[in-house]
């Protein structure tokens, strides 16, 4: 179908087939040109995402999870910034588009929810004309219809006293309210694709699975793709069809979810798993320890980018970069030379214990004196003992 | 939520902190706001207390009003047998010698313009604690304990440290007096999760060393049950559950705590999310709080008599307390049947 925006200007609503992904992407880069050099803040990400599936996005700041999500919405628009490969929505490339033709694709196709609700709303401008802005610019609903229409979806959102809080301003509202808020204007115009970028971060534990829950229900009754990018595995484990893990601008391992818990093959998503504490284990059990710190991007090792914190690195790690693999499992890919789980990953762990190399140390024994001798990279205090 | 009543807190010769009916309000334009409103807890030599509760529940309050940052409204903080609302500016400043302090913010919290090892040392040159020589022996010690090479590290700047560095170099600067407690604010909230890791066993490790006593307050539930030894949840200026970190996560006996429990996402997808018992409804304003106890508003157990009356801390096994006139008593509670919620006015 087709809608026309304000100005006469065809809005393109889905035409294409059903079957294909709604959204590929393939050797995407995106780099800052920055006066210390070329941040290789996204290095060569490829997935696909079909239409109504849920894509979780993991890793730890500066992974490049956000600007990845950023990017490919065309938000990065910076004189210094560097897009190359491709990503097509519904066929369209993404990648060299002008800011017209995003804009046509803006809140009718694809929509993002920020991490902080009240940074990412106007706080001079009522809620309800935050709302019917979208509506009104690009569906060209007359403003009474619009103003019913946002009734509607403060409602759907699950705001209490719909009416009144349209003529609220966002001070007036808790953290929950807004990010509800945000959602509703995310949602208004019918995306077909929704980023969701660390939506429940600033939030309390509680609103965070109300608004996990809202976002999931949401994205069911409006068959609509998700992005949902975070730092936290328990958000995703139970509410995406499909985890990319990235590290270092990269994707390492990306598998459907049941499969990635069960069959984890990159060591840094086992050390992620394995350094949370967890509700179920007894009080003062010992957690394990990633040592170091995340490679400097504008000069990212020669090998495996993990490989100077990796408790299973071998020589061949340092040296050569892993390409992404299949797993047996079908869509499970991974980049690494000694995945977890084989009998070369094993070997090589055993190996670097054997070696007392610091990394493989703090991962076994938590030893916080172990993952203070990885600290790499970047700027400082390396290689205390020498043993690099 | 409730939560006066004292029947948490322990008799014995080792309870080296404790607090009393602690008030802690602050003056607005809008009223009062009743942060925290007379809570008691006692911590024991060598113990970790865990303080875990959502934004706005008073747990940093808390911890500030230990300090006397601000002194507390009303109350009594009991450390070494001194009431430390007591004590004058010159007293109160050396018992903080012994009572240190880590926040959130590891950038924040550390002076930019200065090395590390004047960051480090500060707090020995104002106490004047020994010679030069025995200063800087002093700092290298204390770097080196929390990792860091003194050597490397010591003449560089808070900017040229990581933020899981940072926190290392504030729990340096905290242990730098030998304290023998040590309060940490939400010390791990602002890290990575790999960083985190790193600094929870930090602490661990400081503290068997140091014979070190740690209030340690944070919002993340398994992150305090992973670290502390005793926990108290707090909601909205009140303690509703005091209690074992095992025994308390494994049966909850407060409404609230349950709820926080199936709220936290599990890192496991064969356990699908919880959708139900759920909280709903916002904190009720700390200006203008509930009467009767403070959670019933938001309580799906919620019952008449709890609009009327304040429950007691009590005890429902060993070492496991609760503020809640129908806890969850292993199973589900018999009589109390749920009433809708978010009708009982403020």
């Amino acid at each position: 179908m087709t809608d026309t925006g304000r100005s006469g200007r065809r809005v393109l609503t889905a035409p294409a087939t059903q079957d294909g992904a709604l959204l590929a992407v393939e050797d995407f880069r995106t780099h800052f040109d920055t006066p210390g050099g070329m941040v290789r803040a996204v290095d060569g990400v490829t997935f696909t995402l079909d239409r109504g599936k849920t894509l979780g996005v993991v890793g730890e700041s500066g992974s490049g999870k956000t600007v990845l999500a950023r990017s490919i919405m065309g938000l990065l628009t910076g004189h210094n910034v560097v897009r190359s490969g491709s990503a097509t929505y519904n066929g369209q490339e993404l990648v060299g588009a002008k800011n017209d033709q995003m804009r046509a694709l803006w809140g009718t196709e694809m929509a993002m929810v920020f991490q902080d609700p009240m940074t990412s709303l106007n706080p001079v401008m009522k809620v309800g004309r935050q709302i019917t802005e979208g509506l009104r610019y690009h569906l060209d609903i007359p403003k009474d219809e619009a103003n019913e229409q946002a009734l509607q979806l403060l409602t759907s959102v699950g705001i209490p006293d719909p009416k009144r809080r349209l003529g609220q301003y966002p001070h007036e509202l808790s953290g929950g309210m807004r990010q509800r808020v945000t959602i509703a204007i995310a949602l208004a115009c019918g995306p077909k694709l929704l980023f969701a970028d660390e939506p429940t971060t600033a939030l309390d534990v509680t609103v965070q699975a109300q608004i996990l829950n809202l976002l999931n229900d949401q994205q069911r009754e409006r068959h609509m793709a998700m992005i949902l990018v975070t730092h936290d595995l328990g958000v995703v484990a139970g509410r995406t069809d499909q985890i990319a893990v990235m590290y270092a601008g990269q994707i390492v391992e990306t598998a459907p979810t049941r499969t990635l818990f069960a069959n984890v093959r990159m060591p840094y998503t086992e050390a992620l798993l394995k350094s949370i504490p967890k509700l179920e284990d007894p009080s003062h059990t010992r957690l394990q320890i990633i040592g170091g710190r995340p490679p400097d991007l504008i000069n990212p090792p020669a090998g495996c980018r993990f490989a100077p914190r990796c408790p299973y690195a071998q020589a061949k790690c340092h040296s050569e970069q892993p390409p992404l693999v299949e797993a047996e499992t079908p869509g499970h890919l991974y980049r690494c030379w000694f995945p977890v789980g084989t009998a070369a990953g094993k070997e090589a762990l055993e190996r670097n214990l054997a070696h007392h190399v610091p990394a493989a140390e703090a991962a076994v024994t938590g030893d916080t004196a172990a993952a203070a001798r990885v600290e790499t990279g970047g700027l400082v205090v390396a290689d205390v003992g020498g043993e690099a | 939520m409730a939560g006066t009543g004292t029947a948490h807190l322990r008799d014995t010769d080792d309870v080296l902190l404790r607090i009393e009916d602690l008030v802690v309000e602050f003056k607005t334009s809008a009223g009062t706001v009743h942060a925290v409103s007379g809570i008691s807890l006692d911590v024991r030599e060598g113990e970790t207390l865990g303080l875990v509760g959502e934004s706005g529940c008073g747990k940093s309050t808390t911890g500030r009003a230990i300090m006397q940052l601000p002194p507390p409204t009303a109350g009594r903080v009991l450390f070494e047998g001194s009431d430390l609302a007591a004590l004058n500016g010159q007293q109160l400043r050396e018992v903080r010698t012994r009572l240190q302090f880590i926040f959130q913010d590891p950038i924040s919290s550390l002076n930019p313009r200065r090395k590390l090892k004047d960051i480090v040392a500060e707090p020995l040159r104002i106490w004047k604690r020994g010679t030069d020589a025995e200063q800087s022996a002093r700092v290298a010690e204390v770097l080196e304990a929390v990792g860091l090479d003194p050597e490397v590290a010591a003449d560089k700047r808070p900017h040229q440290f990581s933020g899981g560095q940072c926190q290392r170099i504030s729990i340096a600067r905290s242990l730098v007096l030998e304290p023998k407690v040590i309060i940490c604010d939400e010390p791990v909230s602002a890290l990575d999760v790999s960083v985190q890791a790193q600094i929870l066993n930090l602490l661990e490790e400081m503290k068997a060393r140091y014979q070190l006593t740690l209030i340690f307050i944070a919002h993340d539930l398994a992150v305090v049950k992973n670290i502390s030894d005793r926990v108290a949840v707090m909601y909205l200026g009140k303690i509703c559950e005091v209690g074992s970190p095992d025994d308390l996560y494994a049966t909850p006996a407060h409404p609230y705590t349950a709820a926080l429990l199936r709220s936290i996402p599990v890192p496991d997808p064969t356990i699908p999310p919880v959708q139900s018992g759920l909280l709903i409804g916002d904190l009720p304003s700390p200006i203008d709080p509930p009467a009767g106890c403070r959670f019933r508003t938001r309580c799906p157990l919620a019952q008449e008599r709890c609009a009327l009356e304040e429950p007691e801390i009590r005890q429902v096994s060993a070492d496991h307390f609760v503020a809640c006139h129908f806890p969850l008593l292993g199973a589900e509670t018999p009589e109390a049947t749920p009433v809708e919620v978010g009708t009982a006015a403020p």
